[in-house]
């Protein structure tokens, strides 16, 4: 089945089977594989990505259900060479450590905070269900989170005082 | 892992997924967020020949606000239900069971006409759908259904749906007056479903009485269930410590329990009496404010 | 030279290409014409295999390939497992099974197909005919008279048994005031790194050399091994570990699947990979832990302990993996803990179950020793009517008396442990604590605040103590365009070295930490090493590659002097330079790397060039060591328990980087706190395993904590020239009696004294309910 899907920003025009995961799409079809699969049962949240804004785990999707859909991976959060300051931060509060889980993490953190600009320690931590992360504690990715919405939140007021 | 293979086609409308599932009979299954059927087809645990999608038919997916019920409809997210305002202000518990299925992407994307059909025992909607007295609206070929919620959950994934059926919406009827409602569950540390989940609806009369109360549980047995027992015990009462207490006692009737590596039966049984206590508290306190 | 870059909070080097997606994975990696790998498993723990009918599958478009046991038998050595202990019965481990299946997941067929989805599809299509078994998955029955043997060629299912005693331990228990005994068991965990196992090999010329990509900690070890397995020479192996997603010592092994991938690259001449699928790491890639420990402490009055007696019955399931043999018998070296035990016998019988094999899961033998002597030490303070932190401070050996002599048979290196347990109890305000808990308790509610002092066996170790050795390798070659290339024979998988590594380098040669780069993980790239586990890779690893820095610095003092006209003795770093002692005279560091390459003025005697390879061998582990507090407050009516407040006082020695230090701790206290609480694999008496899924092993989430509250005392050791002890496990050891020591403690009104993990809801349900009822 033929299949138009929009990664950052990027057309991808493919024949595919069905069954094929939205996850496989992305890390062969598109060659994008900073999303990462670490379970089969859609609870490690290694393969999340956004998908029409929303934070989805790409391997409980088959990439036939996001034919038409602009998806946004890891590889599209950096503009111009500039990382996001989700990314500046979980490098600057040492969020990660495989960094396995890291890109993940990142585009629920990112979906966070696009619906709740400061949230509270227990508002991201609750955030983070549908993310395991073996080797941080989860300590300094809850500080990155912070980190990163005080740094949305300045350059927001920044350009809003331009 | 790896689903098998199988034909995959659209719906784009209620009509033409009530027809593409009778042309297609059992080999078919419906897709909607996929967060029930895609786990368990990659585990091959289901193994359907055939998906109708139906995931984009967008006139499924509203919450719509009625003078006496609110109706979702059936392709409305958890995200969609835990953050509507509505729901929020009229049925307070639905809102808290959609807010504590799984996580932010599994609520973006899992619906809760998928969620219902599936029927696992452990799922978060059922209590409240249960006590709610809510009616589940199906379509299939013969035309729609309204099958209350007491004679939808039949067992252990088993429901009234007709294998041809869709589920269309949920009506959920609201009180007015000192009414409310509340969700409370233990999660399993795995995978989030519930252990058990407790529903309460409740409505006080001027005096401060139970005119009404509702208590559904789910995670416990094979299938939701009503807890029918202290509801008697409750009614017309003034809910004081002493009474719910003693009300729940029996709130987990005569269900036969799950048993598993997760809980024993005899927790779960105790753990109705907890919750059921708790969602009553928490649904008296806000009827009352 | 004032160190600028060891001992900062510096952030990694690694994270700029992990944050953005831009670095590869096995699974990231794709080869021309490569060809995907899937393995057909028993669904069995213990049968006789009658019939294997691969047609189905063969037929399958796509298939490449199809193999069982026998043609790997044939072709392929067995999988290597370590330990020289005298009465080991070394079962035979074939890649792929032969004639038996021993437990859920061992590999039966693997099918080679075009495409990954193709190849499950044949991998299912494989027909499996078995002839059930009973099976033994209770260590205690299987080592009886009349339990199903696994290994027919065996009598018996007792792997081996093992022990030895120092001091006189009937003398200390003759003389004691009074005996506590406990049974502990120590549940069988799954490490679940987040990224799963993968495999790629391929040949490749000129050298048909066969290249293995693979998630693993150590490539080097994997490339003797493969080697000997696939009967290719040494040096036409190669192995790199490209970027590793965790190990926690789930890949410090040789797997079936990295033969079997080698194999058939080999036999089809074209690139292989296979990627594990989360439910095969459940079932297929090692566990940990899953030892009963019986432990008897004989004591004073006052406290003081006179002597130890521990039985561990170790369940090590169907086979050895790489270390499965060894690990128990560490838990023996550290049962003395913290503590001054002067007698100690230590009795170990490791039994074969139709299970998965145990091996290296982070601490590895001694988390298992730090629980038991934490919880028993607890046990008699509550007996004796004492604080659990006085009978700690009596037992405790104080510094002067360090290296210190213990009865597990090992030389503590240095230590200060009550001044890490008084930092803990200051941090925690431990009055403060407990008048809160008396409160509570008025209230009838339970909250608990539980301690462990823990030391741990770091730094992995002298060579005489491991099976493969125990040094590590270092290179360093200064570029003749002044850049810095190290390479080191560690693996990291996470643990930030080429941050660490780099700030090393740059501090002792005065540049900056950019013009460092740090390469690992490649047996081409790299000397031979041995690989990062045991809290090893800075201790030792750094070691090597710091004498290997000390020995360029001494050949750069040398040209310096030479073109200062002077005498090494007066060349001083710094920089960007090097200086003639009490001078203004000096040369730069670039000038000194140039002369050392055109060598048109060599000084005498002295060679061209700036590389130097060191390697370092132990004199002895490291032991690091400290106080961990953990309060718990419990649902009084779900048994809930909640960690609420977490204070650790760790002490690693001296620190490179404080970052990294945190966050090795914090990661592991969380896999410490989660054994106590939440984590188990379950198997059915039946040997089914029931905990196959993410969705029923509990690994933790960030809801389960609060922040933890980290402190450090700085104990250097004299086992390294830099006073390293390591950091990568003292986490996860020192956590996980401290959860439990605290619900005890919360429960101790209801008479509680023991209580075994995980820790969950229903068993203190089960508690507080009996409590209600009396």
């Amino acid at each position: 089945m033929d299949v138009k899907i929009t990664i950052n920003g990027k057309l991808y025009e493919k024949d595919i089977e069905p069954r094929l995961l939205l996850t496989h799409f992305i890390r062969d079809a598109a060659g994008l594989t900073g999303t990462h699969v670490g379970c089969e049962t859609s609870i490690c949240g290694a393969c999340t990505v956004l998908a029409g804004g929303l934070a989805v785990k790409s391997c409980t999707m088959f990439a036939v259900q996001a034919n038409g859909a602009e998806i946004l991976t890891i590889e599209g959060m950096a503009r111009e060479g500039e990382m996001h300051p989700l990314q500046e931060s979980f490098w600057e509060e040492h969020g990660l450590q495989c960094g396995f889980c890291t890109p993940g993490m990142i585009m629920t953190c990112h979906q966070l905070l696009t619906r709740n600009p400061s949230p509270d320690e227990t508002q991201i931590r609750g955030a983070l269900d549908g993310n395991l992360c073996r080797c941080t504690g989860y300590q300094n990715i809850v500080k990155a989170v912070q980190s990163a919405a005080g740094k949305m939140k300045h350059r927001r007021g920044a350009a809003a005082g331009d | 892992m790896i689903a098998q293979q199988f034909d995959y086609t659209v719906a784009a409308s209620v009509a033409e997924a009530v027809a593409l599932l009778q042309k297609h009979g059992d080999r078919a299954r419906i897709l909607a967020g996929g967060h029930s059927l895609i786990p368990m087809m990659k585990l091959r645990l289901a193994m359907p020949e055939m998906l109708i999608d139906i995931g984009r038919i967008t006139e499924l997916s509203y919450i719509k606000e009625e003078s006496s019920y609110v109706q979702i409809g059936a392709l409305t997210t958890h995200h969609a239900i835990e953050s509507s305002v509505i729901v929020q202000r009229r049925c307070p518990a639905l809102s808290e069971a959609a807010g504590l299925i799984g996580d932010i992407q599994v609520r973006n994307k899992g619906t809760i006409g998928g969620s219902i059909a599936h029927a696992d025992p452990a799922a978060d909607y059922p209590a409240s759908i249960l006590a709610f007295d809510a009616v589940v609206i199906t379509i299939g070929p013969k035309g729609e259904r309204q099958i209350p919620a007491s004679q939808f959950f039949l067992d252990l994934m088993t429901t009234a749906l007709e294998p041809n059926e869709i589920v269309r919406a949920i009506n959920v009827p609201t009180r007015t007056g000192r009414s409310a409602s509340a969700y409370v569950k233990m999660a399993q540390k795995a995978s989030g479903f519930a252990i058990c989940g407790a529903s309460a609806v409740v409505e006080l009369d001027a005096s401060g009485a139970l005119a009404h109360a509702a208590i559904g549980v789910t995670g416990v047995g094979n299938r939701a269930f009503r807890a029918t027992e202290t509801e008697k015990a409750l009614h017309g009462r003034k809910p004081t410590a002493e009474l719910l207490r003693a009300a729940c006692e029996k709130a987990a009737g005569g269900v036969s329990a799950l048993d598993d590596i997760h809980a024993s039966a005899e927790y779960r049984l105790d753990l109705v009496r907890i919750f059921a206590r708790r969602a009553l508290e928490k649904a008296i306190e806000r009827a009352g404010n | 030279m004032k160190p600028r870059f060891v001992g900062q909070p510096i952030k990694r080097k690694e994270d700029p290409r992990l944050v953005t997606g831009a670095s590869a994975y096995v699974d990231d990696i794709v080869l021309p014409g490569m060809l995907h790998m899937a393995v057909a498993r028993s669904i069995h723990a213990h049968a006789r295999i009658k019939s294997i009918d691969t047609s189905r599958a063969s037929k399958l478009p796509g298939v490449r390939a199809v193999v069982t046991g026998e043609e790997i038998a044939a072709n392929c050595g067995q999988l290597p497992a370590a330990g020289d202990i005298k009465n080991m019965k070394r079962p035979v481990h074939h890649p792929l099974a032969v004639g038996k299946v021993r437990f859920v997941g061992e590999p039966i067929a693997a099918v080679l197909a075009t495409d990954a989805y193709v190849a499950r599809d044949a991998a299912e299509l494989i027909q499996i005919d078995y002839e059930e078994l009973p099976a033994v998955t209770n260590p205690e029955k299987a080592v009886q008279q009349g339990s199903p043997i696994l290994h027919e060629e065996f009598s018996d299912n007792v792997a081996y048994s093992f022990g030895w005693e120092n001091g006189n331990t009937e003398d200390g228990f003759s003389k004691a005031d009074t005996v506590v005994k406990q049974r502990f068991i120590n549940q069988r965990l799954a490490p679940v790194s987040m990224e799963p196992r993968g495999v790629i090999a391929a040949i490749r010329m000129p050298e048909n050399e066969l290249v293995v990509w693979s998630s693993t900690q150590v490539p080097h070890l994997l490339k003797t091994q493969l080697g000997l397995m696939l009967g290719i020479p040494e040096n036409r192996m190669r192995v790199i570990a490209p970027e590793v997603g965790g190990g926690f010592g789930s890949k410090l092994n040789v797997y079936a699947e990295e033969a079997l991938v080698g194999y058939l690259a080999k036999k089809v001449g074209q690139p292989v990979k296979w990627i594990e699928s989360r439910r095969e790491n459940m079932a297929g890639t090692i566990h940990g832990r899953d030892q009963i420990n019986d432990v008897e402490l004989a004591l004073k009055k006052d406290g003081t302990i006179l002597a130890m007696k521990l039985k561990v019955i170790a369940d090590i399931g169907a086979y050895y993996q790489l270390l499965t043999a060894i690990i128990p018998t560490l838990t023996g070296l550290l049962a003395p803990g913290a503590y001054r035990v002067p007698a100690l016998k230590f009795d170990l019988v490791a039994a074969f179950t139709n299970k998965m094999a145990t091996d290296a899961y982070r601490g590895a033998g001694r988390p298992e020793a730090t629980y038991l002597i934490e919880r028993i030490i607890d046990i008699a303070a509550r007996k004796l009517g004492m604080d659990p932190v006085d009978i700690r401070r009596k037992n405790f050996p104080k510094p002067a008396e360090f290296p210190f002599q213990t009865s597990g048979g090992v030389f503590y290196d240095s230590a200060n442990y009550e001044k890490a347990l008084d930092r803990a109890l200051e941090v925690a305000d431990y009055k403060g604590l407990r008048k809160k808990q008396a409160e509570l308790r008025k209230q009838g509610k339970y909250m608990g605040i539980g301690f462990s002092s823990y030391v741990e066996i770091c730094a992995m170790g002298p060579s005489i103590a491991m099976a493969s050795g125990g040094w590590e390798s270092g290179t360093v070659r200064i570029e003749p365009t002044g850049t810095v290339t190290v390479s080191t024979g560690a693996s990291p998988h996470g643990q930030g070295q080429e941050t660490s590594f780099a700030q090393i380098a740059a501090d002792e040669l005065g540049i900056d930490m950019e013009n460092v780069t740090v390469l690992h993980g490649d047996t081409a790239r790299t000397p031979y090493g041995i690989g990062t586990f045991g809290s090893r890779a800075t201790a030792v690893g750094g070691t090597a590659m710091y004498l290997a820095l000390q020995d360029l610095k001494e050949k750069m003092k040398k040209f310096a002097a030479h073109m200062l006209e002077t005498t090494p003795g007066n060349i001083e770093f710094e920089v960007g330079k090097l200086v003639m002692t009490g001078t203004a005279r000096s040369v730069s560091f670039m000038d000194v790397v140039t002369s050392a390459y055109v060598a048109k003025k060599l000084p005498p005697g002295v060679e061209p060039g700036l590389e130097a390879t060191r390697f370092f061998e132990p004199s002895n582990f490291t032991f690091p060591f400290g106080t961990h507090i953990c309060v718990v407050e419990i649902d009084e009516e779900t048994g809930e328990p909640k960690v609420v407040k977490y204070v650790a006082v760790d002490d690693c020695g001296n620190v490179i980087n404080p970052l990294l230090v945190e966050g090795q701790v914090h990661g592991g206290i969380v896999q410490g706190i989660s054994q106590a609480l939440y984590e188990e694999v379950v198997y059915d008496e039946n040997g089914q395993l029931l905990s196959g899924t993410l969705m029923d092993y509990a690994v933790p989430r960030a809801h389960d904590f609060p922040m933890f509250e980290l402190e450090r005392t700085v104990t250097p050791s004299p086992v390294n020239p830099m006073g390293i002890k390591g950091a990568g496990e003292a986490g996860t050891i020192g956590s996980t009696p401290s959860v439990v020591n605290a619900v005890v403690d919360a429960l101790a009104p209801l008479g509680v004294t023991h209580i075994d993990m995980p820790l969950r809801p229903e068993k203190i349900w089960k508690i507080l309910k009996l409590g209600r009822a009396s």
